[in-house]
C-alpha cells in the first residue's frame, strides 16, 4: 500500500520502512524473550540484536527459538537460513508454552487495521467500501492476549487507526478499563506500543492510545488528522530519534534491496 | 528386522487410495517448510471436491485448492502467502462464492496447535488462556468458555480435532514409514499422530537401519503410516531443510498470476493439470532452477551415539 511520505526518501537518507524497523527494534530491551512474526518484525529483531540488544532470544511459532541472528534476510521464518545455527528447532507447543507462560517480554504484530484500544483486526478488512477477507490471525491473537508487551507496526492512515475494529481478531485493551481482567486475560499483558509511519503511540493507564512521539520531518497535525479517532497526545510530543547510522547499516545489510523497508 | 509392510506406492495411488472426497485433511503442519504442494495438486488432479483443510498457515497451498475448487470448508489461523500478502483466491471463495463457496472456522496458531494435541493425547479437549475477548471465540463453536475446576481462572476449551489424514513431508523415510523429520516442526507431530491416516511424502527412501540408527529424529512412527511416496522436490516452492531453499520468485508470480481467476485458472493449467505428474513439473521447472534452489554448503549434525 503506498504511502505519501515514500516520496521524501532521498532527502532524508532513510526510508519510512527503515525508520519504522528501527523504532520497533528499539522496543525490545538486551536479554529479553522476543516472539517475532511475520515481515518487519523479522527485520526489527535483526537490527535489535545488531545494535542494543545482542543478548535477545528471538522465538518463532514455527517452533524455531533462535540467540544468533540469522546470516541472510528471511522472506518467512521458515527460511533455511533461520534453521541452520538456531538455538532449538521444536514445535509450535515448545514456543507457545513458553508465551502461556508468561515469560515472553515482547511480541510484535502487524495488521489491517487498530483502534483507541489497541484491539487488531486481520480477519475481515474493508477498502472501497467492501469486506475484504484478510488471511487471519495466524499466531497473532495468541501473542496479543498473552505476551507481556505487545507492539504493533501499522500504516498510519484514517482507514487503518481506525475508532473501532470491524472485527476483533486480537485483543488489545478491549474497550478500556479493566476489560482484559475481566475477559480473563492474563495481568502484565497487551499492548504496549504502536509504531506507524508518521509517529510512536503509546497507552495510558485507561488503556487508550496516545500519540507520543512523530518521526523526523512529520507534522503532529498530519499524525492527528490521520488516525481515524480524536487521538489523545503526549504532554509534550517528541520527534522520534532518527535512525542512527549503526542502525541503517544493520538494517542495509539484511535487506539492501528494501524488499521489506521500500515503502 | 521386522515383519512390517512395504508401504511405498506412488502419488497418485496414495491419494486415490486414501483422500476421497469429503475429507478432513491436515497439510501445511511445518509452517513455510516442507509444504506438501506435490501432494495438493495430485488432489487437484484426481478432482477431488468438498475438503475440509486443516493447517495453521498454509503459505498459498490452500490459496490454489481452494481456488481449483477441491475445497469446502477450513479450519486454519491463516490463509494467504507468507512473503506476499493476502490469498486471492480464498478472497475469491470466501467474498463472492468462486469457483464454490468456502466456509471457514477461524482458529488462532496456538488454538489450532491445541485442538491437535488434544487429539493426539486422546483427550477431548486442551484448556488454555488464548483467545479470549476475541470475535474468533465467539464465532468458532470448538472453543469454549469455562471456569477451571482446579482455581478461580476462566479458561477456554480447545475442542479435539481429529482429521482424517495427515499429509506429511519429510527429509527421509523408509519403506515401512517410519520418518525422520527435522527442522521446525509447527504442528506435525501432532497433527501426524492426531489424524485417522497418515501419508508421508519424502525427499529420499532410506534403508530402515538408516532410520534406526537415530531413533530421536523419528517423529512419525511406520506403523501409523498408510503410504510412503518417493517425491523429491515435493515440496517445492517451500523450503526443505537440507534439500532446497524457498523459491521466492515462485510464490510472488503465483500471488500476481493468481489476482484475477483467468490468471489463476492459467496458472493453474500451466503448473498443476498441465503436467500430468510432478516428475513433469520437475522438468518444466528445469536443472537451472533446481540448481539455484539447491543446498550450497551443507551443514551436517554431528552424529549421536546409541552405543552401549
Amino acid at each position: 500500500m503506498p504511502t505519501e511520505t515514500k516520496s521524501e526518501t532521498p532527502a532524508r537518507g532513510y526510508s519510512t520502512g527503515e525508520m519504522m524497523v528501527v523504532a520497533a527494534a528499539r522496543e525490545i530491551r538486551d536479554e529479553e524473550l522476543v516472539f517475532v512474526g511475520m515481515r518487519l518484525p523479522m527485520l526489527a529483531f535483526a537490527v535489535a540484536k545488531r545494535t542494543h540488544a545482542p543478548r535477545a532470544i528471538a522465538l518463532f511459532e514455527n517452533g524455531v527459538i533462535r540467540e544468533a541472528p540469522a546470516a541472510q534476510m528471511l522472506y518467512t521464518m521458515g527460511d533455511p537460513a533461520n534453521l541452520q545455527g538456531a538455538t532449538l528447532c521444536g514445535t509450535m507447543l515448545d514456543v507457545m508454552g513458553l508465551l502461556q507462560q508468561g515469560r515472553v517480554h515482547v511480541a510484535f504484530l502487524g495488521a489491517a487495521e487498530v483502534d483507541r484500544f489497541g484491539n487488531l483486526n486481520t480477519t475481515w478488512g474493508r477498502r472501497d467500501g467492501k469486506d475484504v477477507r484478510l488471511p487471519g490471525s495466524g499466531g497473532a491473537c495468541d501473542l496479543a492476549c498473552l505476551a507481556q508487551r505487545t507492539v504493533i507496526l501499522i500504516p498510519h492512515e484514517r482507514s487503518r487507526l481506525a475508532e473501532r475494529v470491524a472485527f476483533l481478531t486480537s485483543p488489545g485493551f478491549g474497550t478500556g478499563g479493566d476489560w482484559r481482567r475481566t475477559h480473563g486475560l492474563p495481568a502484565n499483558s497487551g499492548p504496549s506500543a504502536i509504531v506507524t509511519t508518521k509517529g510512536v503511540l503509546r497507552f495510558g493507564a485507561d488503556g487508550e492510545a496516545f500519540l507520543a512521539t512523530v518521526h523526523p520531518g512529520v507534522s503532529v497535525e498530519d499524525a492527528l488528522d490521520s488516525t481515524g479517532w480524536t487521538l489523545r497526545t503526549a504532554a509534550k510530543i517528541d520527534e522520534t530519534l532518527p535512525p542512527s547510522a549503526e542502525e541503517l547499516t544493520a538494517i542495509r545489510a539484511l535487506d539492501p534491496k528494501g524488499f521489506w523497508t521500500a515503502a | 528386522m521386522t515383519n512390517a509392510a512395504n508401504k511405498l506406492v506412488t502419488l497418485a495411488a496414495a491419494i486415490d487410495a486414501h483422500v476421497p472426497s469429503g475429507s478432513m485433511v491436515i497439510l501445511g503442519a511445518q509452517l513455510e517448510q516442507m509444504i506438501p504442494f506435490a501432494v495438493a495438486h495430485e488432489i487437484i488432479r484426481q478432482g477431488r471436491r468438498n475438503l475440509t483443510l486443516v493447517g495453521p498457515i498454509s503459505d498459498a497451498l490452500f490459496d490454489q485448492m481452494i481456488g481449483a475448487g477441491s475445497v469446502e470448508r477450513v479450519m486454519a489461523a491463516w490463509v494467504g502467502n507468507a512473503s506476499e500478502g493476502l490469498g486471492h483466491c480464498f478472497r475469491r471463495a470466501v467474498e463472492n462464492g468462486r469457483p464454490n463457496p468456502v466456509a471457514t472456522v477461524d482458529y488462532t496458531n496456538f488454538t489450532l496447535a491445541l485442538a491437535l494435541h488434544a487429539a493426539a493425547m486422546g483427550a477431548p479437549f486442551m484448556p488454555t488462556h488464548s483467545a479470549h475477548g476475541s470475535e474468533i471465540l465467539k464465532r468458532n463453536g470448538n472453543l469454549r468458555e469455562f471456569a477451571s475446576p482446579v482455581n478461580e481462572e476462566k479458561l477456554i476449551a480447545v475442542r479435539a480435532l481429529k482429521p482424517d489424514v495427515a499429509i506429511i513431508h519429510a527429509q527421509r523415510a523408509d519403506r515401512f514409514g517410519n520418518t525422520h523429520l527435522w527442522g521446525n516442526l509447527g504442528v506435525a507431530v501432532d497433527g501426524a499422530r492426531a489424524s485417522r491416516k497418515i501419508i508421508v511424502t519424502a525427499e529420499e527412501i532410506v534403508e530402515p537401519e538408516v532410520i534406526a540408527s537415530d531413533p530421536n529424529r523419528t517423529l512419525i512412527p511406520g506403523f501409523m503410516v498408510s503410504a510412503v511416496v518417493h517425491e523429491p522436490w515435493g515440496a517445492h516452492p517451500s523450503p526443505v531443510q537440507g534439500h532446497y531453499g524457498r523459491d521466492h520468485a515462485f510464490f510472488a508470480d503465483y500471488h500476481a498470476r493468481s489476482r484475477t481467476l483467468d490468471g489463476f485458472q492459467a496458472w493453474l493449467a500451466e503448473w498443476v493439470t498441465g503436467p500430468a505428474s510432478r516428475a513433469e513439473y520437475r522438468a518444466k521447472l528445469g536443472e537451472a532452477r533446481c540448481e539455484l534452489l539447491a543446498v550450497k554448503t551443507h551443514a551436517f549434525s554431528a552424529a549421536a551415539d546409541f552405543g552401549y
